[in-house]
């Protein structure tokens, strides 16, 4: 006992409580401020050594008035919230696997491509390669010539997978005979749909189309595809949220890094697949296949997160991304509040590191679905759980860790079910938001994977890249149109 | 085969990652003279590339081997390649014995308002961006629950009645936009002197008629609870004193708040009768002080205020310099008044003009008393033409593309010099603003000036004894250099008319 505590406190006089009208009791104590704009201003609350945080403020990107109408629109906020709501509620099972013919529907003459609705016109190399390795693989064409030709008269059409609930790495090609991941969102009934993975090197997502590629293919649809689907039916819906959520804890982020989730994919299925009928080297030539690559799951990360971001759509006034894509040739992103508009801009080439002897001469600009990661809040956003591959840009695990705070500032929430552990478990940053983008003018990251500008030579490297700031001031414009006029301007 | 100089090497019993290989290949790359560099581990995919790159491999290594192919100009560049991958992969090696470093380093500063108050779980932000751009920042503070000063001015009046809406909705306040001071929780913010805790409230639509009135309690010994300023438009029609009601409201709530003092310009009427109708509900007595003429001055406006706190009137210090006193105003006779705070020169002219009739202003008393748009020399040529004048270096036009004089006094110097120059003129009046926001030194700056002159220069000061610039020395300064220090306006305002009318006699 010290004879401190002897002594009584003096009764407490005055405030009480504050009242719900008294300001949050911002009369009564010493605020802490944040300040944006004049340097001056900040300066004098820290020389009265008060807790102030400057902002590093500077002119929004795009039109003022567009971002101001959208700022006043009366819908926004309530929108992006229950647009979040539904993006973190969303859940992710793989149901089947089917060949897409059957689960999407597609005639033997229509293929479904990665990003934005593209023409064969304007389509990259690597793109090119893809549909033509995909027509010969279909039997469209016997030869790459003769497919090229077909495509170029518009024989075999051609249509975004996005449009059609899918998602593709890269190319993102989907013809008829491949085999589709069928995932179901059990909470708003959604379905998604993505192919199964190549590998790495010379693969058709990449633009290679070689006869090892086609191969390859073949017996992904006569044999792998085959064995998935018997053993995911008798297994019964794989918790693929689940696997996302264990990952991000085991050093992978979902987009560039998905070595955990695939051995735990195949853990989930490794004893249905054993008691398949199928001979044993089938089976035995099927889980080293997926075992042998790393990429596998992020055929299931890619549909999973679509199907979150798919459950935030078309919410009126909601300025929350839905989803970013690249064909190779465009970056396009679309909105919670502007419906199916896509909002296009050249896509860049990604910054990383080359494979072997190539060099960012041989790369072609940004392609793919996979960025449907990062539109959900994993990949780069998640970068800070995946210290492994931060070196992919020279890097260091403190530049990961900023990647991610850095993405707080764009996003309007945090999913709870998605934790860095290095960040103490906080949720990873969801929900990108086109008004926070354009002011901080912080573009969302994006991890990928970069391939060979030359139809036909795969990948070459793998680094990140931004998308085109055109896209969300162009999205900004979109969302002022359809906002409530407010003001003379 | 190719060109150049091949070297093709395999080391064996060394792992490295893929990642950091590539860095290293990458750094190979830039050593001159090589053509291709691959430093990769020997995998079968890594050993198909450097083949398809048309490097021999004569061996047969596993993936567990490194695999150093460089392609060069020549033999001595090879060996420099060599020697480079020596090194970074030696670094590598290094890299790894370091000690951990891992964890996130210094957060680098938010980009938005909203981002800030959520890292800082901060309660108010304080907007100062370019008036176009104020809107979204107090917006995003609003959004993220916190209260917001808005510096900024030129923000329209759609969009302060749309944030006032929001600020409402959440029982928020928007100060502003266009408010320069508020003192809140003790803390001073954008100008703001450092005045004592006290049972006054004030709720004010003007920033330097706020500080002023604070500073006068404050010399009376009357602290204030809080100032919250609340923007020159909050009583216009269009806003209906959206935060003035506000304010008064949480100052009612607040058990140390013993009086309320409103300020404003002379506002809309019905908005006038709205806040004298709110003022009638609260528990705490209020007292309302429309500024402009036929109305009390601010001085007047301290006075009843310490009188209903204290039970008696205070008086005004004036200090004066050394020797006898000035007893008539210059041979030109001519009114010069040079201000920052527009509230200040607005009474200082509603009390001269009393007295001397037509004064010409950029903010004019009457539409008839206007400078018209001149600026720089022009404005100097049109000044000399009126018998007196009151200038505002506050307002927009003195202002454009540099600091308010508040922040740099020496934006007053060229008018200050001229006005000592001017034949015509018999008094200089000058306001000087102190605290937190102002100039460290700004008597150092004006004195020079002034020191010297044989006509009667009367400052009127801003400022407590606990500001930052340290008020004493800045008196010392102004009346070493033979200027009258006042700290009511309204006083050096009279003492100016009583200078000019005795000189008249």
């Amino acid at each position: 006992m010290t004879p401190s505590q002897d002594v009584t406190p003096a009764p407490r006089t005055g405030a009480g409580s504050p009242s719900p009208v008294s300001l949050h009791g911002l009369l009564t104590h010493e605020p802490v401020v944040v300040t944006a704009g004049a340097e001056l201003f900040a300066a004098t609350l820290r020389a009265q050594a008060v807790r102030t945080e400057a902002v590093d403020w500077s002119p929004p990107m795009g039109e003022v008035t567009a971002l101001d109408r959208v700022m006043a629109d009366p819908r926004r906020e309530g929108a992006n919230q229950s647009a979040v709501a539904r993006m973190l509620a969303a859940g992710a099972e793989l149901v089947d696997v089917r060949p897409a013919r059957e689960a999407l529907g597609l005639a033997p003459d229509q293929f479904l491509h990665a990003g934005p609705p593209l023409a064969w016109e304007r389509a990259s190399g690597p793109m090119r390669g893809a549909l033509i390795g995909a027509a010969v693989f279909e039997g469209l064409a016997t030869t790459p010539e003769q497919a090229e030709a077909a495509l170029a008269q518009g024989q075999i059409s051609l249509d975004s997978c996005h449009h059609h609930g899918a998602v593709g790495p890269m190319a993102g090609v989907i013809s008829p005979s491949m085999w589709m991941f069928e995932l179901s969102d059990p909470v708003h009934g959604g379905r998604a749909f993505c192919s199964l993975n190549e590998g790495l090197g010379k693969v058709l997502r990449y633009g290679a189309y070689g006869p090892d590629v086609l191969a390859r293919l073949r017996w992904m649809t006569d044999v792998l595809g085959p064995l998935l689907a018997s053993a995911v039916r008798r297994h019964g819906p794989v918790d693929v949220k689940a696997i996302l959520a264990a990952m991000l804890a085991m050093g992978d982020e979902g987009h560039n890094r998905n070595r955990a989730g695939t051995m735990m994919l195949l853990r989930e299925l490794l004893g249905e697949l054993i008691e398949s009928p199928a001979p044993t080297a089938d089976v035995a030539a099927a889980v080293r296949f997926v075992a042998a690559n790393d990429h596998f799951f992020l055929n299931l990360s890619m549909p999973a997160c679509k199907l979150a971001t798919d459950a935030a759509r078309d919410i009126p006034g909601s300025t929350v991304v839905v989803a970013m894509a690249r064909n190779g040739t465009d970056f396009g992103i679309q909105v919670s509040g502007t419906g199916d508009q896509w909002f296009s801009g050249p896509a860049a080439v990604p910054d990383g590191l080359y494979l072997g002897g190539y060099g960012p001469s041989d790369a072609n600009p940004d392609i793919g679905d996979s960025a449907i990661t990062e539109t959900a809040g994993i990949g780069g956003f998640a970068m800070a759980s995946a210290p492994a591959i931060v070196r992919l840009v020279g890097g260091s695990v403190s530049d990961a860790i900023g990647a991610t705070e850095r993405m707080y500032e764009i996003t309007v929430t945090e999913n709870p079910a998605y934790q860095i552990p290095v960040l103490d478990f906080r949720g990873t940053p969801t929900g990108i938001d086109v008004t926070r983008v354009v002011r901080s003018r912080i573009l969302p990251q994006i991890n990928t994977g970069i391939a060979g500008k030359v139809a036909g030579t795969g990948q070459v490297g793998a680094g990140l890249v931004n998308p085109p700031a055109e896209c969300f001031t162009a999205a900004l414009d979109a969302l002022a149109a359809a906002a409530p006029t407010w003001v003379e301007e | 085969m190719t060109d150049g100089f091949d070297h093709v090497e395999i080391r064996t019993g060394a792992y490295y990652d893929s990642v950091s290989l590539m860095q290293v290949s990458a750094q190979v790359t830039g050593v001159p003279g090589v053509r291709v560099a691959l430093v990769a581990m020997a995998t079968e995919l890594n050993l198909a590339m450097a083949a398809d790159a048309g490097f021999t491999i004569g061996t047969t290594p596993g993936p567990a081997d490194l695999l150093i192919a460089i392609r060069a100009a020549d033999q001595p560049s090879a060996q420099d390649a060599v020697t480079a991958t020596t090194a970074a992969l030696e670094a590598l090696t290094a890299r790894r014995h370091q000690a951990g470093t891992m964890g996130p380093g210094p957060l680098a500063p938010a980009h938005t308002t909203g981002a800030a108050v959520q890292r800082q779980a901060a309660d108010l932000a304080l907007v100062s961006v370019p008036g176009r751009y104020a809107f979204a920042e107090a917006m995003d503070a609003l959004e993220h629950g916190v209260s917001v000063m808005v510096f900024s001015d030129n923000v329209p009046a759609a969009a302060e009645v749309r944030l006032k809406a929001e600020a409402a909705s959440r029982g928020l306040l928007v100060l502003g936009p266009d408010a320069g001071t508020a003192v809140i929780g003790g803390v001073g913010l954008g100008f703001a002197n450092v005045v004592q805790p006290g049972p006054v409230g004030i709720v004010a639509a003007s920033g330097t008629g706020a500080q002023h009135l604070m500073c006068l309690l404050d010399e009376a010994g009357v602290g204030i609870t809080g100032c919250l300023g609340v923007g020159g438009r909050d009583l216009s029609a269009a806003v209906g004193a959206a935060t003035t009601l506000e304010a008064m409201t949480a100052f009612d709530a607040d058990p140390a708040t013993q009086l309320i003092v409103v300020v404003s310009k002379p506002a809309d009427p019905v908005v006038a009768a709205t806040v004298r109708a709110a003022a009638a509900t609260l528990a705490t007595p209020v007292l309302l002080a429309l500024l402009g003429e036929g109305h009390d001055d601010l001085s007047a406006v301290a006075e009843r205020a310490v009188e209903m706190i204290r039970g008696s009137r205070p008086s005004w210090p004036v200090w004066t310099p050394p020797g006898p006193p000035h007893a008539s105003a210059g041979a030109g006779g001519g009114l010069r008044g040079l201000f920052v705070g527009g509230t200040l020169a607005d009474e200082a002219m509603v009390i001269a003009a009393a007295g001397l009739g037509r004064i010409d202003s950029n903010i004019p008393l009457r539409p008839g008393w206007a400078l018209g748009q001149a600026s720089g020399s022009e404005m100097l040529t049109a000044l000399r033409r009126c018998a007196h004048w009151v200038l505002d270096l506050g307002e927009d036009r003195f202002t454009q593309g540099r600091p308010h004089p508040m922040i740099d006094p020496g934006a007053r110097l060229p008018w200050l010099t001229d006005a000592l120059e001017d034949p015509g003129t018999g008094v200089v009046l000058l306001d000087l603003v102190l605290g937190h926001g102002s100039h460290p030194d700004p008597a150092g700056v004006l004195a020079p000036t002034v020191a010297g002159t044989s006509v009667p220069v009367l400052v009127s000061l801003v400022g407590t004894a606990a500001d930052p610039q340290d008020r004493a020395r800045q008196i010392t300064t102004l009346t070493s250099a033979g200027a009258e220090v006042f700290l009511s306006n309204a006083a050096a305002a009279r003492r100016a008319v009583a200078l000019i009318e005795g000189s008249r006699s």
